[in-house]
This record gives structure tokens, sequence and C-alpha cells, in this order.
């Protein structure tokens, strides 16, 4: 894991993508910093940093597209896998050196709530809690970036489908309103979302009996419900889907000032399971 | 020691590799050869850990690919057909990565790319970046990545591919000198290069294997297929019924020599049909010294390995086609072949047919 990691980081230096990657974030935190702290006087750095969301949008793409696309294309996938290493560390050692590129201009930007406090009243608590969710937030993205590249061959595949993964989880908090809050809308939506389920599940194990017994026991179960307790699904449907929201946790960190301890703990969740989702991915393309 | 048991690998209902046995044994050199898109790449890929099979147990001295892969794999150097090698390094920063994946320790690490530099003769190229090298360069660093710390099972995937011919020299005599204290496999499609570098020769063809001997062996076994060229001082006619009356299992082919009045004769035996007691020069010899009709010159012709091998491939061939038309004529082709149990003789005449026509066009 120690040599893949290394290589990695190495390359990124070597490649620019890591030069240019923190250059950039450099680049716009200052603007953004100059623009709501220096100028408009603003206190919290947190509020530069839930701006930047949008621009690591854009930056994490560039910076996780090569790592499994590109050895897959060059072939350099076949000295990893063929070396005395497991799967899962050599995904790892990806990993990261990816988070390490992200720390930089992480790291670079801790100054700047000292730069707020110089000139008068600083928040050092809430920015300094807000930069660890960002840079969370930071690692679930390249997560999601690193699973997506090793779906493909094709580095541009890879960032246009990160890019758009990122986009749709920072819009879904306005997209999940769009849904019927009445119970019947939501009883609907579970039913169509419990089919998709068995889809998924039928496709990997190829059991029809179990499939069927499934779906019958799911659509029981929500009609049960409709009709005998109507009031559970109020909203139900809304409300689950709004947990998936993931810049929802940095937003309570920067602009509600709560430490949302939860809500950290689920970007860790979601980073490993995207982490076992790329290893079974990889896995998966060795036996097809 | 490796063992393949029963391997079979299914690329959405293409049989890649077609339930595939065979054992290695240590500290010999082994050829795998067939036409391109046999099978080799894949079970080169599969015995390296690097696919999965569908079926079938690969163990690389005792350890199972699947089940203790991190075991296997450390006895295992791999060459594949594209030398897997980062271009954004130097020569000497991707033989390092390679020693640290390999798990090679630290203090050992240094000593170990030192020796495989010189072994592939890299030494001038150490610190030049692998995408300003040649292709003949890449292939000695991919070689050299695959011998670093000296595994005790070397795999080569077509490891002569794309280089000039000095560069082919090269890379055969570096190979036979692994062979002295390694196991060493190696793919190739040219026959002239297996014969020249293995002990052992695996002829695979569409994933099966269909012949397993040292190269003297293989050459053997196909003895019967030999052919005979003769000068003969005759006519037409006097050479047909000279050869007719000895009901020799051959193709007959008489064209003129250039010389008047003397025929050039060649003969081509079916394969497997020959008493190998009997010699069958004498035989001819007296026949033609009986009608009083002098020999001229005779000269019997070996199967080459490239015959062997173009023979084999073409049984198995005509196996498939006798297994897609599901006409089993088993007992006939077993009556006709002799050794080789499965060529079918339609088929190897209507090829000797066309071999002859060829012959005599070229004659005219």
């Amino acid at each position: 894991m120690n040599a893949i990691y290394r290589r990695e980081l190495k390359s990124h230096f070597q490649s620019m993508t890591g030069y240019v990657f923190i250059a950039f974030m450099v680049l716009f935190i200052g603007i953004y910093f100059m623009a709501y702290n220096m100028m408009s006087g603003y206190p919290y750095f947190s509020y530069t940093l839930s701006g930047m969301v949008t621009i690591i949008m854009i930056g994490i793409p560039v910076l996780t597209m090569r790592s499994f696309a590109d050895d897959r294309k060059t072939k350099t996938d076949q000295l990893l896998l063929t070396a005395p290493v497991t799967v899962t560390k050599m995904v790892l050692g990806k990993y990261f050196s990816m988070v390490t590129v992200f720390l930089v201009p992480v790291l670079l930007t801790s100054v700047c709530p000292l730069i707020i406090k110089m000139n008068g009243t600083a928040y050092l608590k809430v920015d300094y809690a807000s930069m660890l969710a960002f840079f969370l937030l930071g690692c679930v993205y390249i997560a999601i970036g690193m699973f997506i590249s090793s779906l493909t061959e094709s580095q541009i595949i890879a960032a246009v489908g990160t890019f758009g993964v990122i986009l749709l989880l920072l819009l879904w908090p306005n997209l999940v309103g769009f849904l019927p809050a009445s119970a019947s809308g939501s009883a609907i939506g579970f039913l169509i979302l419990w089919t998709f389920v068995v889809f998924v599940v039928h496709r990997m194990t190829s059991h029809n009996l179990l499939a069927i017994v499934l779906e019958v026991v799911g659509v029981l179960v929500i009609v049960g419900i409709f009709f005998l307790k109507r009031s559970l699904l109020d909203r139900a449907l809304v409300n689950l889907l709004e947990k998936i929201s993931i810049t929802q946790v940095l937003q309570n960190f920067t602009s509600h000032y709560i430490f949302d301890l939860g809500g950290l703990i689920s970007y860790i969740s979601v980073i490993f399971l995207l982490i076992f989702l790329t290893v079974q991915s990889i896995e998966k393309r060795r036996w097809s | 020691m490796i063992e393949v048991r029963n391997l079979v690998k299914d690329y959405g209902g293409h049989l890649a590799v077609d339930h595939l046995s065979f054992t290695i044994s240590d500290g010999q050199i082994y050829g795998f050869l067939g036409p391109n898109g046999a099978g080799k790449s894949t079970t080169m890929n599969i015995m390296t850990g690097y696919i999965g099979a569908t079926e079938g147990d690969v163990l690389i001295n005792g350890h199972n690919i699947l089940e203790e892969p991190e075991e296997a794999k450390k006895c295992i150097g791999y060459l594949p057909e594209l030398p897997p090698l980062y271009v954004d390094m130097t020569v000497m920063e991707q033989l390092n990565f390679a020693a640290e994946l390999k798990k090679i320790p630290k203090k050992e690490r240094e000593q170990a790319v030192q020796e495989v530099l010189e072994l592939a003769k890299l030494m001038e190229v150490k610190g030049r970046l692998i995408r300003n090298l040649s292709k003949g360069y890449r292939q000695r660093v991919g070689l050299a990545q695959a011998v670093i710390g000296f595994p005790p099972v070397i795999v080569l995937d077509e490891p002569t591919v794309g280089l000039d011919p000095k560069q082919i020299i090269e890379i055969r005599d570096t190979i036979k000198e692994l062979g002295k204290n390694h196991t060493v496999i190696l793919s190739s499609h040219i026959l002239s290069e297996v014969s020249a570098v293995c002990d052992h020769i695996m002829i695979i063809d569409r994933g099966k294997l269909i012949a397993s001997d040292t190269p003297e062996n293989l050459e053997r076994q196909m003895e019967g297929a030999s052919g005979m060229e003769l000068s003969i001082k005759a006519s037409e006619e006097e050479i047909m019924t000279t050869l007719e009356d000895l009901s020799l299992a051959a193709d007959i082919v008489v064209s003129e020599s250039g010389e008047e009045g003397i025929k050039h004769v060649s003969l081509n035996f079916r394969s497997g049909e020959l008493d190998p007691e009997e010699d069958v020069r004498e035989t001819i010899f007296f026949a033609f010294a009986d009608q009083r009709l002098p020999i001229l010159s005779m000269q019997s012709q070996k199967a080459s390995l490239e015959e062997v091998f173009l023979e084999l491939i073409k049984e198995a061939e005509s196996d498939d086609i006798n297994d897609s038309l599901e006409f089993k004529s088993n007992d006939e082709a077993e009556s006709n072949t002799g050794e080789s149990n499965t060529a079918d003789k339609e088929i190897e005449d209507i090829s000797n047919q066309r071999m002859e026509e060829g012959e005599e066009e070229q004659s005219e």
C-alpha cells in the first residue's frame, strides 16, 4: 500500500494535475476570502467554505479521473494486480494519495481565520470545525470520483460522470422538494423504490423465487401501512430522501454553527461504502 | 511446480480457455505455442492472478492463486504482452516501485535493482523517463521488472514481439540464462523461437492443449509424415506403375526436372501410415533397380517442427469440423491415422490435394 501511495502521490506532481488542482483551489479560496471576508467584512470564514462547495465540484473530478481509468487503459493495472498486494490495499493507496493532494490547499487556507482574527473578531471554533467538515466532504467527493473512475477506461467519462453525480447531490435538497408529500404519493414512491431494489437483488442473485417473495412482501407491507396507519406515510418519502443530501451536513457547520457529529460519521460511512464499492468493481472486472 | 487443473475462461459464450490442464515442473523452460487468439495470454493472465477463471484451479508451488493470492503471487514474475510501465517514471523509479510492490526488504532493494539492470542491460538508460524509451528498451524494462527479486517462476508473454533481430537474440540468451535456476514459461506464436529456447513445448489451439512434449519428441512423433524427393531417369508412366506396385501410403507428384529424360518425383507420406521398422528407401531402390530404372538422387525429408505444428493445428481443426457436422467416424479415423488419433481422412485428402495443386502450379 505504501509503495502505491507514494508512486501515486509522485505522479500527481509529475503530471501537473496535483499542482493545477492545488493552484485552482487556492486561487478560488483566495477570491472568495477576499470578496466575503476582506471586502465585505464578514467575520466567518465558514461562509467562504460553503461557497467553495461549488468549486470543488469542478476540481475534484480532475483530481480523481485518472486514478483507475488510466491504469486500465495503459494496462499498468496488470502490474498492480499480479503483485502480491490485495486490491483493497491498492485502492486505499490510491485513495489516500488523492486525499493528501486535497489536504494541501485545505491546510494552506487554515491561515485565513487567523488573518480575520488579526483584523478583529474571529470565530475560530466555527471556522476550524467547518474546515474539518469541508475536508471530509471533499474526501466523500474523492471517493465518488474514484469509484466512477474504476468503472470506465475513459478519463473524460470519469470526470464528467463524477461532476454529474456531485452536481446532482448538490441539487438534491431542491429536487426532493418536487416529490409528493401526501401519503398516497409516498406509498407510490416507496413501491417504485422497492421494486428497483428487488430488481437489483434479482440482477445480482438471478434468483427468481427470492425476487418474487421480496416483491410481494414489500408490496403487502407498504399497502398494509397505507390502509392501517396512513399518518405514518405523510411526508415519509421526502423525509427519507432528504437524508441523502450530503451537503446539508456542511451547511449545519457553516450556516447554523452546529457541530454535527452524526453528519461527520455519515461522511465517513459513505467513504467506506464507496471504497468498498471500488474494490468490488475492480474484482468484478477481473471475473467477467 | 505449477498445477493447472481444468481451467475454463468463458467470455460470454466464447470459450477462450477450454478445460485446460497441465503441470509444470521446476527448473525448465516451457513454451506455450499457438496461433493468434489461441488462449495463451488468457491462460497466462489467469495463472498470474490478473483475471479470474470461470472454472478450475491454478496452484503455484502449492498455493492456490485464488485462496492465497499473496503467497502465490510472490512466487511469480510476470511480463504481460504489453509491459505494464508508468511512462511518467524513470527506469530506476519503475524498478524500485516494482521491487517495493513485490515486498523485497528495503535493505536488499538497491541490490535487487542493480542486478536486474545489469541482467537486462539497462545501465545506460536507468535515469531516463520510460516515455522516451524505444519499444525494445521498454520490453527490457518489463523483463527486468518481471525478474526483479528472482521469483522461482517467471512468466513471459511474447517476450520478443516488436524487437529487432539483435535484441531478439539478446533476450533469448537472457531467458536461457534465467532458465538455469528458474522455471520459465514463455508464449509465442513463432515456432523457431520456442524451439530455440524451450525444453518443453505445449501447443495450444482455441483454448485446448493439443500437444505437450519436448521439441525432439514432437518431431519424432511426426516422423511418419515425412516426405521424399527423388530424381529418376524414366518416363512418368514407368515411375507411376513401379510406385503403384509398391502400394505406398503416399501422395505422388511427378514433374519435369529440367534435364532431359529425368523426372523429379516427390512423395508425401501420410502421417502415421508408415511402418517405422521398414525402411521405405530400400524398397523403393530395389523396385526401380528391378525395372532397371536408375535412381539418380534420393533424399528423405524429416518433418520439421513447423510442419508438426501445422499438422497438429490442422488435426484439431478437423476435429472441430467433425464435431460440428456431427458425422462422427471415430472408428474410421482411428484406423486411418494410427498413432495420431485425431485426423480425419477426408479433410486430410482435401488438403493434400490442395498442396499438390499448389506444387503443380509451382513446377509449371
